[in-house]
């Protein structure tokens, strides 16, 4: 019915003008193209860090260098060169903003662009955004009003300069040194991202943010978040980041670690809209990012959502290990692929503790020529006397040129343990389609209006202020899908 | 001028020339009955005038207000005021009735160049349509069509016919897999629709539902042509008869 002009016009439409795709003009002070022990001491020198700092990052480049590129995922990745890549670039400031008004308006400008609660919005938003201007926060507010429940919310870099028995003590905790490849690249040359301290029994008083912006030509951006929950505390954290649109592929590695102790909750949301790239992927960011989170004490629970529509290509698995008693671990995913994009994604639930619990429901959604894989362990240990998982695995086909693929790993070595797995794959069907035409809908409602409702379960997970955002998000990403 | 023309209309589905030549004028305020026995192309009519993928029009034209359709998509017609009841109505899993439902009339009101409804204003115009119907409030809540049962799933097409209020509505063999008391109700929800603005063709395949939904003309379909027209009593002709003698007697013509 749509003729193909109609299509490449729409798929030009949706590519030729990405909605967030512009360039902020800021000096910024880098750090020399490409990796060695020098680049390394320059960034901990820019972030004024403790000498311990600047040996673990060493110490992890070293087994970096050693370490081989994992080639287990099913993605198509073209050789990157770690000596084309700036690892450092600060906007241009002597010290950092105290307050808004000392930070650059061309900044807050670009804020505004992309509808981030910075100015008034926040205090209608009730939330607190620690924002990240490529590789320095620049702003970070409502600090005052978490410090009177004695929350800790501020860059990494700071956290390590004040709060260093608390940084040594759980960084690298969680996700060691030599986990893998890009985590041990991260390990190295990380520049930012957000710490978050909830002592014992506080509910923080509001769900923290942070925003991730890419700006700077070539540059790498390597966040690193650690979380720490207290027994019996409790913290919503929301991530959200969109790019400008740009020619060079650009690298993103970042970890977060989570840590939870006696009946203590995180629930993390992530929205990620990084560029995609255009119809063949080129520009488009590649997104390797390792997220874990550790429920150490008993009835703990950690909870990963995520909505993931942008990059080039999508190498994440967000996890828990879960040792406490009765803990829990949740992944609700929607992972939407449209174009070139290349996205291997799914979770991993370690279990060690008795009586331990964990859900997976994962929503993939392909369309154009892309690759959508679920790739997912379950692991019953010994100890996991009455431990249960379920999973459950869905993916939607738009259009015929798109592939899904689900990939679960199980094992299981208690046999009191108990494992579920159910996965379906589907079609929008031509009915679904015609039935929501003939009610008026254009195609790409009805499409939109399908996936939504296809992607339900996950999205009723989300904060509110955040689940509006993404189900617009996902419409967007399936712009030009059909036809 | 007439509502709805059909002129000289043939349609194929890939090979098979299903529709040899319809020609219909229906005006409005008129309730048109279409019957035939099966693979006569009573479902390709409603198809092709709806204007579903996968019909190739071959010959002839259809004019709604006297503008051709065929240049029109599905959702272009359905926004120019054509509604159809499916005979068999499409499960959405996951799809909450009260978005999809605010969905196609905020599609309608748009084209019409005016403001969306409201939320709070919507849920209760909807619930006062489906209380007429004697549709739960439940129903509202669940995804649509799924888990629904024949007759619910009947009574929502009406429902939505009510509230996208169309120039044109045909109810695709509305009274299939209806038991005696859903066929009542159904078909007094179709009747509190008919007016002077309103046209309707009701397609069956029995006179049941014609002795509820009185129409003021039947034709007789047969291998995709109108081989007989006539009032009401041709509805009774047929449900004693059958439509073999028909069919001989527009051979022999």
């Amino acid at each position: 019915m749509v003729a193909t002009t109609e299509t490449i016009a729409a798929v030009e439409d949706a590519t030729g003008s990405y909605k967030y795709g512009f360039v902020t003009d800021i000096e910024t002070e880098k750090a020399p193209k490409g990796l060695n022990e020098d680049v390394i001491r320059f960034i901990s020198a820019k972030k004024d860090e403790p000498e311990w700092m600047l040996e673990w990052r060493l110490k992890a480049y070293r087994y970096w260098q050693k370490m081989p590129t994992p080639n287990w995922a099913k993605l198509n990745i073209a050789p990157i060169d770690y000596q084309d890549i700036y690892f450092y670039a600060a906007p241009k400031s002597a010290e950092g903003p105290k307050s808004l008004d000392e930070v650059d308006p061309e900044l807050l400008r670009t804020y505004e662009k992309l509808g981030i609660p910075l100015n008034e919005q926040k205090m209608l938003a009730g939330v607190a955004v620690d924002a990240v201007f490529d590789s320095v926060s620049v702003a970070t507010t409502f600090r005052e009003e978490l410090s009177k429940v004695g929350v800790i919310f501020c860059p990494i870099s700071e956290a390590i300069r004040e709060y260093p028995d608390l940084v040594r003590r759980y960084m690298g905790s969680v996700v060691p040194v030599s986990d893998n490849y890009f985590s041990a690249l991260n390990c190295a040359v990380f520049t930012d991202g957000s710490f978050v301290y909830i002592p014992k029994g506080v509910r923080c008083p509001m769900e923290l943010s942070t925003y991730f912006r890419i700006n700077e030509q070539n540059t790498g951006q390597f966040e690193r978040t650690l979380i720490i929950a207290e027994d019996s505390s409790y913290v919503s954290y929301l991530e959200g980041c969109t790019a400008p649109q740009r020619d060079e592929n650009q690298l993103h590695a970042a970890v977060v670690e989570l840590v939870t102790m006696d009946d203590a909750e995180i629930k993390y949301s992530t929205v990620q809209n990084w560029y995609p790239g255009d119809e063949t992927g080129k520009g488009g960011i590649y997104n390797f990012v390792t997220k874990r989170g550790a429920c150490r004490g008993d009835r703990s629970k950690i909870s990963w959502t995520q909505v993931e529509t942008g990059s080039a290509i999508t190498w994440k698995y967000p996890s828990c290990v879960l040792s406490g008693k009765d803990s829990v671990g949740e992944f609700y995913s929607v992972a939407v692929t449209n174009g070139a994009q290349q996205a291997d994604t799914g979770t991993k639930m370690i279990h060690l503790g008795q009586g331990s619990r964990s859900t997976i429901i994962s929503k993939g959604i392909s369309a154009g020529k892309s690759q959508n894989t679920y790739r997912g362990l379950v692991e019953m240990n010994k100890g996991a006397e009455g431990a249960r998982n379920f999973t459950q695995c869905d993916s939607l086909l738009v259009g015929d040129q798109c592939g899904a693929h689900t990939v679960p790993y199980i094992v299981s070595r208690n046999p009191s343990a108990k494992i579920e797995h159910e996965a379906t794959t589907s079609r929008i069907s031509e009915d679904q389609l015609f039935y929501c035409l003939q009610r008026g809908m254009t195609e790409e409602d009805a499409v939109s209006l399908i996936v939504n409702g296809f992607c339900k379960e996950v999205m009723k997970e989300l904060p509110m202020e955040f689940a509006v955002e993404a189900q617009k998000l996902i419409g967007i990403s399936l712009e030009g899908s059909v036809g | 001028m007439a509502l709805l023309e059909i002129k000289n209309l043939h349609a194929r589905i890939g090979d098979t020339d299903i529709l040899h030549g319809i020609n219909l004028t229906i005006n409005r305020g008129e309730v048109h009955a279409i019957m035939g026995p099966n693979g006569s192309g009573k479902s390709t009519l409603s198809y092709v005038l709806s204007g579903r993928n996968g019909y190739e029009i071959t010959e002839g034209d259809i004019l709604l207000d006297g503008e051709s359709l065929l240049e029109m998509e599905a959702d272009e017609r359905a926004r120019a005021g054509m509604f159809l009841a499916f005979q068999y109505p499409v499960e959405l899993p996951g799809v909450g009735g009260m978005a999809f439902l605010r969905a196609a009339v905020n599609a309608r009101l748009r084209e019409q160049g005016e403001d969306e409804v409201d939320q709070l204003g919507f849920v209760k115009l909807v619930r006062a349509k489906a209380t007429e119907l004697g549709i739960k409030d439940d129903m509202l809540k669940r995804a649509v069509n799924v888990g629904f049962s024949g007759g619910e799933k009947k009574r929502y097409e009406i429902l939505q016919m009510a509230l996208l209020n169309p120039s044109i509505a045909i109810l695709d063999e509305t009274d299939s897999g209806l038991d005696v008391d859903a066929l009542k109700i159904v078909s007094e929800g179709v009747n509190s629709q008919r007016g002077p603005e309103i046209g309707m063709v009701v397609i069956t395949h029995y006179q049941r539902l014609l002795s509820h939904i009185v129409p003021d003309f039947v034709h007789i379909l047969s291998a995709g042509k109108i081989i007989k027209t006539g009032d009401k009593s041709l509805a009774l002709d047929v449900e004693e008869n059958g439509y073999t003698d028909l069919m001989e007697n527009a051979n022999v013509a």
